[in-house]
């Protein structure tokens, strides 16, 4: 699905990705821990497409395709999604108008026909209600007046509708109580099939309890310094990220 | 030897002085009244605080010469689905030809120059009391040398259903006219107007139009404007609007084009429970200069009045708004509420936004508020990353900030309209 090979990163200068590898295949949950400021966040950014990194190194490929040379659009159309952190607040545009315009043009780039008013609806119920989101939410403009727990569903609810192929979701669970992000977590794994997959990215194990990942990625100082199976979290939440920065700095 | 400089007011009302009226007395002497004035007026410069941000070059320096009745094909001015009646007035000459309604007995419509040949009572009540005397010299040329508009008036206790389209169109180049309108709505009426004006190519003219309005005890009546002039043409518009107890004034201003645009909009609100709505849209292009001055004068109590005019300003355009909310000694319990926002699209737009409220009372619920900014670029990020576009995540977002602002539209046909016609616009 998608292969990072040596991926450089930058932001003003500085560099914050110091070569990732990852590759993750259709139907696996990968997970990337790491502490504050090792760059889980610049990751996702610089492949959902954010202008202001640079990829200083190294390749991206996503179904085949070389990713980075692709705009964010376009990502998004090649069955890309990522969960933001901090879903924005965009006023006057409805969610389920902007929902519509998405869908369609992702269909148009895939040469398929615009879905129609009927099927459209269709969807709306029935992944609204995979998140548990208000239908008076979907109507609302984008994020406008959501609370913090309803963003991050909404932003389950969009991905449920665009169904992509690889979702990042970039800390999701931050600053959701104990039922908002089991709820989120019943949607993303309600979502799971042998032909998608996921990369959640955590500070946290508690996220992993509900979304049960294949492998486990500890990123620290812009790199991938440790990989294993969820037991790797585990021990992670036991030992603090501490125990990762001193054995690095043994190396 | 001496030589007379002529001034940029001699030439213009040189230009204006072949004009011929053929009123009765009374009307002729109004008229009289207002050259009167004009000896004592000159035109505004840039040191006139109410005129600070627009400058008049393009209107005073020009040659023009006198409107007169044209005939062309109204057919691209109609308003698609819109069941109306159809009122054109042409370079500021009623054309009866062109105009296509039905009579109503509720109704008196006839052009304002028919109007002043009858006896009508209304008339004369109503005609020129708004706008004697204000010391704006583009008000008394109006008066001084108006030629033709819409004399509409509404008989007490009626509603009127099917609203009046007036197309106001110049023809040619350098063509200089003065429309003028008076709407009457008498005790318990409705009404409403909606008003678009056009022109049919050409460049450089100029229209300084003026439309009084008479709203009674309980009356209801709604005002939309549309200007929509393609090309290099000027426009000042003036609406004096007086309001009577119980009423409900709305006046909703789209401006789509125009070269230079200045709106004087002045609404006088003398008496309790009255409700004010004024509304403004302006999309500019290249080099277009969209001025809308707007005053509203809270006399009484117990009144409420909303205003919300937005500006996308690209290219070169600028956009000026200066709105300004009087509450007298007498007016409490008022609320009024004020905001102006910009979005410039260019870095060679400019927004000069100046929202002013004077409160005389100590009981009011007032609020002010202007932005001017860019569009956001975390949320065009957002929209891409959903598969959107970068031009159509900034057509979602820049639609839905224009659109907003006309929401008060009434009549369905033309809140699509006027829809459409700002995704073409700014499309």
């Amino acid at each position: 699905m998608i292969k990072i090979n040596n991926l450089h990163a930058s932001i003003d200068g500085k560099e914050i990705l110091k070569g990732i590898n990852l590759e993750v295949k259709a139907g696996e949950v990968h997970a990337i821990m790491g502490p504050n400021g090792s760059g889980k966040s610049t990751l996702s950014s610089v492949l959902a497409g954010r202008e202001e990194f640079e990829v200083t190194e190294g390749s991206v490929e996503f179904d085949g395709k070389d990713l980075l040379d692709l705009s964010p659009e376009d990502r998004a159309r090649e069955g890309l999604f990522l969960a933001f952190q901090y879903p924005v607040e965009i006023p006057g545009v409805s969610n389920i108008n902007f929902l519509k315009t998405a869908i369609n043009e992702k269909r148009a780039y895939l040469n398929q026909e615009p879905v129609s008013a009927k099927e459209f609806l269709g969807m709306v119920k029935e992944k609204s209600a995979l998140v548990e989101l208000d239908s008076k939410l979907a109507n609302r403009s984008v994020n406008e007046g959501f609370s913090g727990g309803e963003k991050k569903r909404n932003e389950i609810f969009q991905m449920a509708m665009l169904s992509p192929k690889l979702s990042i979701l970039d800390e999701t669970d931050s600053g959701l109580d104990i039922d908002a992000l089991r709820i989120v977590a019943n949607g993303v794994n309600k979502l799971k099939s042998p032909n998608n997959a996921t990369i959640v990215i955590t500070h946290y194990q508690r996220l992993l309890d509900y979304i049960v990942p294949d492998f486990v990625h500890v990123l620290y100082n812009g790199k991938i310094v440790k990989s294993g199976g969820k037991e790797l979290a585990i021990e992670l939440e036991e030992k603090g990220y501490d125990w990762i920065k001193s054995e690095n700095v043994e190396l | 030897m001496t030589t007379v400089e002529l001034t940029k007011k001699d030439t213009f009302l040189a230009a204006l002085s072949p004009l011929q009226f053929n009123e009765d007395s009374y009307f002729e002497g109004l008229r009289n009244n207002a050259k009167n004035e004009l000896a004592e007026l000159d035109f505004p410069t840039s040191k006139t605080e109410y005129w600070k941000y627009t400058r008049l070059g393009k209107i005073v320096n020009n040659t023009y010469t006198l409107g007169q009745p044209d005939k062309i094909d109204i057919t691209n001015f109609l308003i698609p689905n819109l069941e109306a009646h159809v009122l054109v007035v042409i370079n500021g000459y009623y054309s009866p030809e062109l105009s296509n309604f039905t009579e109503i007995d509720s109704v008196t419509l006839t052009s304002l120059s028919a109007a002043k040949k009858r006896d009508f009572e209304g008339l004369k009540k109503h005609f020129n009391q708004f706008t004697q005397d204000k010391k704006e010299i583009f008000l008394a040329l109006n008066n001084a040398f108006h030629t033709d508009g819409i004399y509409l008036e509404v008989a007490k206790s009626n509603s009127v259903e099917k609203p009046y389209h007036i197309i106001n169109i110049s023809t040619g180049n350098n063509t200089l006219s003065q429309s003028r309108n008076l709407f009457i709505g008498n005790v318990g009426s409705k009404v409403k107007i909606i008003e678009s004006f056009v022109n049919v190519g050409g460049e450089k003219n100029f229209n300084n139009h003026v439309s009084e309005f008479f709203v009674a005890e309980n009356t209801h009546l709604e005002y939309n404007k549309i200007q929509d002039k393609k090309e290099n043409n000027f426009s000042i518009a003036t609406e004096q609007v007086y309001q009577e107890a119980n009423s409900n004034f709305t006046i909703n201003t789209a401006t789509f084009n125009g070269a230079l645009v200045r709106n004087n909009l002045n609404i006088e609100v003398d008496a309790s429970n009255c409700e004010t709505n004024l509304n403004g849209l302006y999309l500019g292009k290249n080099k277009d200069h969209i001025d809308n001055h707007t005053v509203v004068d809270h006399k009484k109590p117990h009144c409420n009045s909303n205003e919300v005019y937005r500006g996308v300003l690209d290219d070169e355009s600028t956009g000026v708004f200066n709105g300004k909310v009087f509450v007298r000694q007498d007016a409490q319990i008022t609320n009024a509420f004020q905001q102006n926002n910009n979005i410039l699209l260019s870095d060679n737009a400019t927004a000069n936004s100046k929202p002013e409220l004077e409160i005389y009372a100590d009981d009011v619920k007032c609020s002010h508020g202007s932005t001017t900014g860019q569009i956001d670029e975390e949320a065009i990020f957002y929209l891409q990353s959903r598969g959107i576009s970068k031009k159509g995540a900034l057509k979602l977002m820049i639609n839905a900030f224009a659109k907003d602002a006309l929401e008060r539209i009434s009549i369905e046909t033309l809140h699509e309209y006027i829809d459409a016609k700002i995704e073409e616009e700014l499309s």
